[in-house]
């Protein structure tokens, strides 16, 4: 176990709702809150549970493509609209894709072990609905290198993880996958039915099997994967405190209330290069390994996972990465009902990116408040079991095509 | 001539109007669509957008761009293959924009006939008047030298007596697209007399590379669409009249808007109908289609005395409902037009009264959950089998109205003017959005 020079942890999770097609105060004819409604909405609910913005030292805001959904940058001058108590502090805006999130909970981290901050304020956000979602596909598409761009699919990123669904289904079997991408996304629907701020949280399907096992078409969309199988476009913004011990104290917020950081892998991959097995997220599966080695913890330890499902195949994989499957097993895993509610490792209780929703820049920091949640028992409706011998909670934030990762290992605080 | 080099050079007469404009747009994105393969590269394609007003052609540009626009959001995946050559578009926005120039290019907005003297094919959606279409078309035809092929859209008129009139030899056929062109997959195609062998087969290749159902019509006036509705408003008329003994103008109006509507679970009631497609159109058929009907008389005084009374109907530019035999807000009726008041009365003052008349009747499913439904067939037929059972005033008119309507039904194939019932069925399942055809045993069975 890598040895950190002193304790970190992360309280006071905030969530907005995640907004978009599914919700039924969502009408793409009607005005919406704008990014800075988002920013200032998730970043006074993490002020009001830490006290205020005075026991404040350091602000990060997460944001991927802020620049072209919102025709917006600057985004760390955000922090003083949240409060007025941030004027003049430190602040900085990170941009890792849909890692983002993790790398600026990383960055938060990375302050409090500096010892240039007791608390950090982290804000992870994304509004995506200013534009449909074939444009939306074309500001995502920067997540990948440009120049894949011109030959890429007209929905770029789903046409990637389609392929790697082709090679996929090639290597182990169609039949039986698509079985199984329809099962991960009746679990992501069925528990973003039990959280309130959940994109699905209104869905009422009655036969989610049936919907998820929709035959893709690929003239209209993608060769082998269905809309289901896709993390729909969101708003969304997450707020998480980042403190010490110090800084727990000065917020007075007991330890039992908090989860503590005890490992994590950060590591990028080229993204010039296209993935060495198509079949596998190989960065993912350093990531995970790296995070577990610093935990000094095993993979049967950990209680539940908060995982990148950018799409249903991506889910799957990331099983394997994890090796909770081995590979090739991946969708038998998720048949035997492995990663439901009920099952050996509830896996993305609150629905995930499927579910929840996925506002790119804050899906890292609302993977952080769900594992908060439920490792201090507050995730409410969306509660699951976490047994004593295996107290630990995993988070894998995915930027591009298993290019940026962060993996962090949590435990509840003592 | 191939299909391709046809439709190089083409011209939509009336290309401003509700019908023409949906033809022009459709055509636009075929033509477009043939011109961008890598094999048509460098050949000129004209799109002659022929209409009297220079306002209204400027309205149909912009009415093109926000269509195209949109089917080239929901075409995408394709788009980017035909665009694959051009390394200066990357992103689907690039790409869509250059897809709109391109298709936008293609039309010319004309004022003037002469335009279409150099075209192969003539699409004509004017107004409905027989004698104004022919000397058009003989006018064209003897100044244009590429022997044009002409495809009408007229709903009621018969093709031969165009044919023949113009002196066309053979190169027309009925193409008979419904309102609005660019949502409604139904075409009826029609072949008068002499229609030569090769315009009929570029139709069908045509409406298929628009993704159309095709219905084909016998040449008799009115076609199946209007055979059937101008009858089913004649119906209508004729229990209001029926009705007018223990029930005021309006009262009647109301009861047979609702009964055609509700209780024959159709999208909208026939009063609606008739003010959607205009008063003045649906009397202007009927005077077109009656010279050819002998025997019967298609003819409605009411909506002649609606007429002389300045109710008209039809829709605003937008799209929305003008008042007409109903008045409107937000596209529901409010009220009805009294023509001894010479003003509209609030349905809300006669409801209540007119409802408890029409007596008890079962509860119908609603339109919309019928048309989207697996079990549609079950649903109807329980409803229906409640209906048959069922004895008050309205449930009497409900049964006798689904009964005519499937009279008609059946006189179309017998008169010659379908091919078959399936086919009567197709175009109002297809055509008019009903939930089913009107020839079934629903209430026989």
């Amino acid at each position: 176990m890598k040895k950190l020079r002193r304790k970190v942890y992360m309280v006071a999770g905030y969530n907005t709702l995640s907004m978009g097609t599914g919700r039924k105060e969502f009408s793409p004819k009607k005005e919406r809150p704008g990014l800075e409604e988002y920013i200032r909405e998730a970043g006074q609910g993490t002020l009001r549970l830490i006290g205020g913005a005075h026991h404040v030292d350091e602000c990060v805001i997460g944001n991927f493509m802020a620049s072209r959904f919102n025709r917006q940058a600057n985004l760390a001058a955000f922090f003083p609209y949240v409060d007025e108590g941030l004027r003049y502090k430190p602040a900085i805006r990170v941009e890792g894709a849909c890692a983002t999130g993790g790398l600026a909970l990383m960055s938060g981290i990375k302050s409090v072990l500096a010892e240039t901050a007791e608390v950090v304020l982290v804000i992870g956000v994304e509004v995506q609905n200013t534009v449909k979602a074939i444009y939306c596909a074309d500001y995502l598409a920067g997540a990948g290198w440009f120049k894949n761009r011109k030959n890429g699919h007209a929905y770029f990123f789903p046409g990637q993880f389609s392929d790697r669904a082709g090679s996929y289904f090639e290597k182990y079997g169609r039949d039986k996958t698509r079985q199984a991408l329809a099962r991960w996304f009746r679990n992501a629907i069925e528990n973003a039915r039990l959280c309130p701020t959940a994109q699905e949280y209104h869905n009422t399907t009655k036969d989610l099997d049936a919907l998820g096992l929709t035959e893709p078409n690929g003239r209209a969309f993608i060769d082998n994967l269905n809309v289901f199988d896709c993390s729909k476009v969101s708003d969304g913004a997450s707020a998480i405190a980042i403190v010490s011990e110090e800084g727990l104290k000065r917020c007075g917020i007991p330890a039992g209330e908090a989860i503590e950081v005890v490992g994590w892998g950060q590591i990028e991959e080229d993204i010039t290069k296209p993935p060495i097995d198509p079949t596998e997220l190989s960065t993912t599966k350093q990531a995970v390994r790296e995070a577990l080695s610093s935990a000094g913890i095993t993979r049967e330890q950990i209680g539940t996972a908060e995982i990148h499902d950018c799409f249903t195949i991506a889910g799957l994989m990331c099983m394997e990465a994890i090796g909770f499957a081995e590979k090739g097993k991946g969708a038998d895993f998720i048949l035997e009902g492995h990663t439901s509610r009920t099952g050996r490792v509830p896996v993305n209780t609150t629905g995930g990116l499927i579910g929840w929703g996925h506002p790119t820049g804050g899906t890292g920091v609302h993977q952080a408040v769900t594992i908060l949640e439920q490792l201090t028992g507050k995730a409410g409706d969306a509660q699951v079991n976490i047994p004593a011998d295996r107290p630990y909670g995993l988070t894998v934030n995915m930027g591009g095509d298993d290019k940026s990762l962060v993996s962090i290992v949590y435990r509840k605080g003592n | 001539m191939s299909y391709e080099e046809r439709l190089q050079h083409v011209s939509v007469l009336g290309a401003a109007g509700k019908m023409g404009s949906g033809i022009l747009l459709l055509t636009a994105v075929e033509m477009a669509d043939i011109s961008l393969k890598p094999e048509n590269k460098g050949k000129p394609f004209v799109l002659n957008a022929i209409d009297v007003s220079d306002e209204a052609l400027s309205g149909v540009m912009k009415y093109l761009k926000a269509q195209v626009l949109k089917m080239a959001e929901k075409k995408m995946v394709g788009l980017r293959k035909v665009y694959a050559d051009r390394s200066d578009l990357i992103d689907n926005d690039e790409i869509i924009d250059q897809y709109i120039f391109d298709v936008l290019t293609l039309v010319r907005p004309s004022t003037r006939i002469e335009a279409a003297y150099d075209s192969k094919m003539i699409f004509e959606a004017i107004k409905e008047d027989p004698s104004l279409k022919s000397s058009i078309f003989s006018r064209i035809s003897a100044n244009n030298p590429h022997q044009p092929w002409f495809f009408t859209n007229t709903s009621s008129i018969p093709i031969s007596k165009l044919d023949e009139d113009a002196g066309l030899a053979g190169r027309i056929i009925g193409f008979h697209f419904y309102n609005p062109p660019a949502v409604q997959k139904l075409v009826e195609i029609i072949r008068a007399e002499h229609t030569l062998q090769e315009v009929e087969a570029f139709a069908q290749q045509y409406a298929k590379n628009l993704r159309k159902v095709v219905v084909p019509s016998h040449d008799k006036a009115g076609f199946i669409g209007n055979g059937h509705f101008m009858r089913d408003i004649l119906h209508a008329a004729g229990e209001v009249d029926k009705l007018s003994k223990d029930f005021t103008f309006v009262e009647a109006v109301y009861a047979l808007n609702k009964i055609s509507q509700d209780y024959l679970v159709r999208p909208m009631g026939i009063f609606q109908l008739i003010d959607y497609v205009g008063v003045d159109v649906c009397s202007f058929i009927m005077s077109v289609m009656n010279p050819y009907l002998p025997g019967e008389e298609l003819h409605s005084p009411l909506l002649d005395k609606l007429l002389s009374l300045g109710v008209k109907g039809g829709q605003f530019s937008d799209g929305s409902q003008k008042d007409g035999i109903l008045k409107y807000e937000k596209g529901r009726p409010v009220a009805i037009f009294d023509p001894e008041k010479n003003s509209y009365v609030a349905i809300s003052d006669f409801q209540p009264k007119v409802d408890e008349k029409l007596g008890p009747m079962p509860v119908p499913p609603a339109w919309k959950a019928v048309v989207g439904s697996k079990t549609k067939d079950e649903l109807l037929r329980g409803y229906f089998d409640q209906l048959k059972s069922a004895s008050g005033l309205g449930a009497g008119l409900a049964k006798d109205y689904a009964n005519r309507s499937c009279a008609i039904g059946l006189q179309l194939v017998t008169s010659g003017v379908a091919f078959n019932e399936n086919d009567v069925n197709t175009v109002l399942l297809t055509g008019f959005f009903h939930a089913y055809g009107p020839v079934n045993n629903y209430l026989n069975s």
